[in-house]
């Protein structure tokens, strides 16, 4: 029999007994409902971890350092040390150059003293390249980022924010005053007193020429943009409690004495600008290994957390696993109702099959409109239940965030219904009914025609 | 063995059907060898429990003898696999029933179509051949009636139609006449006098009323206990 044949038979056998039917449908509905809430709880709270993670700007990011030679106790034998690549413009150059890399930006981070209101206050100040905008940080921010790369405005982050007024969205255009301790170059004259004790041994230092600096105060002023509610991280392990936010290209120019200054003056003068520390911006955190293993490849030492995420993601799939088994549990009971909804069929609809049978049809035939009728079965209630599970996982975010919204909590998605969650568990219910429909179409398939035939 | 080309469109050799019922052995068919010539109207005459029924099922391929042949078109139902039976079923033979068997819940179209979905039948020739069976035996206005709606002779009628829809080329029917009434059952019987003549298909009858065999069969084989009792001319 064909296949459409057998769909508007299958359907027609269905439609003859709508209640008994329906209640089984409904059955696999609810089943499919339970394994979906639970499955979209899983989901969604991986999700909103994902997307916290994603938001600090961490599981996207490579960082990189020149290679460190530290030897505390020679070893007899050792191999000469070899100089390690230095981490310049031309190795941040190459750095950019590499498939799937956003930017490569130094860490610029500084600490200085804020005056608001002709107040002072310390605190820490970071510079963020203009592609961090799009990393989701700033997602729900209040005002905006930074006009341009070079634009003298400020991003607060709330808690700094709230030091300064009660009113956090009040500061927004407001002007702030960043006095920090700036590098000056040393004057030749200075320069010239100083030469007799460079030590011409030292890296850097053939040349004769002192290295060093001088620190001056200076001031800028800034214009507020920006609060941020996030915390975003612009390296690693650097940028995790700054309050105040600037351009990078503005942090740069403004020269602000940093720690690894003090490792530059030991280093000795060199040619181009030398990097302690660069941070790549992978496209998508799936690339970031490959990124990580190429730039090792180019002579540095690179570090991601992408190991970390993983063990997330497998804590998360066990999760998934354990929900949906108790999920599933209700689709086995309610694969017992397809069982029996069938087997009751095949008694009523005996002599219904006998004729059948006398008219033509092979056993194949009559497996195939029951399988037909378990699988229509299986996926009206998939169907259903994916709808019946998405409504109850809104129903469960809507009672969280209204508990949130009550201990003044911002509101989170608890639940998603991703399509392959959608998809898989009509799938699902679709292959669970076919497998209940295995014995019930077997039995019906065996059935003797003359016996059918005669059945009363 | 039947070839092709033979005048015998259906030969038994020695056909038995035996049930085992705890430690009785009942030998619903018993040893019978008959012929029946293509364009033969055949009466399987019999009481209640005489086997003529049993018999008709191994010819209509419904059941498989114990031991013995059935030949059929020159093929021995006996070896045929399930898959063979069944299309021999759908594309061979019509059947029509004591009860007519008409499924309750479609229409006389859709029961009459029912042959032609089994037999992988093209939708758009569906139609035309539906209403050429039901036309056959004058129920073209009721086609969209359920059998519930119907009389006895009606719902024959409608079972006629859905033997004939495939054009078999014989024709098995278990006591058509045995659930109506005198006049409609002669009714039945003209029809299936009538497909005899044209288009020449085989009937084979099984029936208990001696009169209607007699006057509509072209020969009758009487079965008693399993066995052919007598194979005398009809009217």
């Amino acid at each position: 029999m064909k296949a459409s044949d057998l769909g508007e038979l299958a359907l027609r056998n269905l439609r003859e007994a709508l209640l008994r039917n329906s209640l089984t449908t409904l059955g696999v509905a609810v089943g499919v409902a339970s394994l979906v809430a639970m499955l979209s709880l899983g989901v969604g709270l991986q999700q909103f971890t994902n997307s916290r993670l994603a938001s600090s700007g961490l599981f996207n990011a490579v960082f990189v350092m020149p290679r460190n030679n530290l030897r505390l106790f020679e070893q007899p034998g050792a191999q000469p040390v070899e100089l390690p690549r230095p981490l310049d413009e031309q190795a941040r150059d190459q750095i950019e150059q590499l498939p799937d890399v956003v930017g490569a930006y130094p860490q610029i981070h500084f600490v200085t003293e804020l005056r608001f209101n002709h107040i002072p206050y310390s605190t820490l100040v970071a510079g963020l390249p203009q592609s961090d905008r799009n990393d989701g940080a700033f997602d729900g921010m209040q005002g905006r980022f930074f006009s341009g790369p070079a634009a003298n405005e400020a991003i607060l982050q709330i808690r700094f924010a709230r030091q300064l007024s009660k009113d956090p969205a009040s500061l927004l255009g407001r002007e702030l005053v960043l006095r920090y301790a700036a590098r000056e170059p040393l004057s030749a004259k200075t320069v010239a007193g100083d030469a007799g004790s460079t030590d011409a041994s030292s890296p850097g230092g053939g040349s004769g020429a002192a290295q060093g600096f001088s620190v001056v105060a200076r001031q800028k002023d800034l214009k507020i943009v920006g609060i941020v509610q996030t915390e975003p991280q612009g390296g690693f392990g650097g940028f995790r409690k700054t309050p105040v936010y600037i351009p990078l290209q503005v942090a740069e120019a403004l020269r602000a004495t940093q720690v690894s200054d003090l490792r530059d003056v030991l280093q000795g003068p060199a040619k181009t600008r030398q990097y302690a520390s660069l941070t790549v911006r992978v496209k998508s955190s799936s690339e970031v290994v490959k990124v990580e293993a190429r730039i090792k490849e180019m002579g540095f030492a690179a570090y991601s957390l992408f190991d970390t995420s993983r063990d997330l993601q497998l804590l998360f799939t066990l999760l998934d696993l354990l929900l949906g088994i108790f999920g599933s549990l209700a689709l086995a009971v309610a694969t017992l109702g397809i069982v029996n909804t069938l087997v009751m069929a095949i008694l009523e609809r005996r002599r219904e099959i006998g004729v059948l049978k006398a008219l033509g049809a092979a056993d194949g035939d009559v497996k195939r409109l029951f399988f037909a009728e378990a699988g229509v079965m299986g996926l009206v209630g998939g169907a259903l239940g994916v709808a019946l599970g998405w409504f109850i996982g809104r129903m469960l975010t809507w009672g969280t965030n209204f508990y949130l919204h009550r201990q003044g909590l911002p509101s989170v998605n608890v639940s998603a219904v991703p399509w392959w969650l959608a998809c898989g568990a009509i799938a699902f219910a679709l292959g669970v009914s076919l497998v209940a429909g295995i014995y019930p179409a077997a039995r019906a398939a065996k059935l003797d025609p003359v016996e059918a035939l005669r059945y009363e | 063995m039947t070839t092709a080309n033979d005048e015998r469109a259906i030969r038994t050799e020695s056909v038995s059907r035996h049930f085992q019922m705890g430690k009785t052995l009942i030998r619903a068919v018993d040893q019978v060898t008959i012929e029946v010539r293509r364009g033969e109207f055949l009466a399987l005459l019999g009481s209640s429990g005489s086997g003529k029924s049993t018999l008709l099922y191994l010819l209509a391929g419904l059941d498989r003898p114990t031991s013995g042949s059935v030949f059929v078109e020159g093929r021995n139902l006996a070896t045929m696999s399930s898959l063979e039976l069944a299309r021999y079923r759908s594309r061979t033979v019509g059947m029509v029933f004591q009860s007519f068997n008409l499924l309750p819940r479609m229409t006389l179209e859709e029961n009459v179509e029912l042959p032609l979905r089994l037999a992988e039948v093209d939708r758009t020739e569906r139609a035309a051949r539906v209403r050429e069976a039901l036309d056959r035996v004058l129920l073209s206005k009721r086609a969209a009636h359920r059998p519930g709606e119907l009389s006895g002779g009606e719902q024959q009628r409608a079972a006629l139609a859905r033997a004939l829809v495939n054009r078999p080329t014989i024709l098995f029917a278990d006591e058509p006449t045995g659930n109506l009434d005198s006049a409609t059952g002669e009714e039945i019987m003209g029809l299936l006098a009538e497909f005899n003549r044209s288009p020449g298909m085989t009937i084979v009858m099984v029936t208990h009323e001696r009169a209607l065999a007699e006057r509509f069969a072209a020969r009758i084989a009487v079965v008693a206990d399993g066995k052919l009792a007598g194979n005398g001319a009809g009217a």
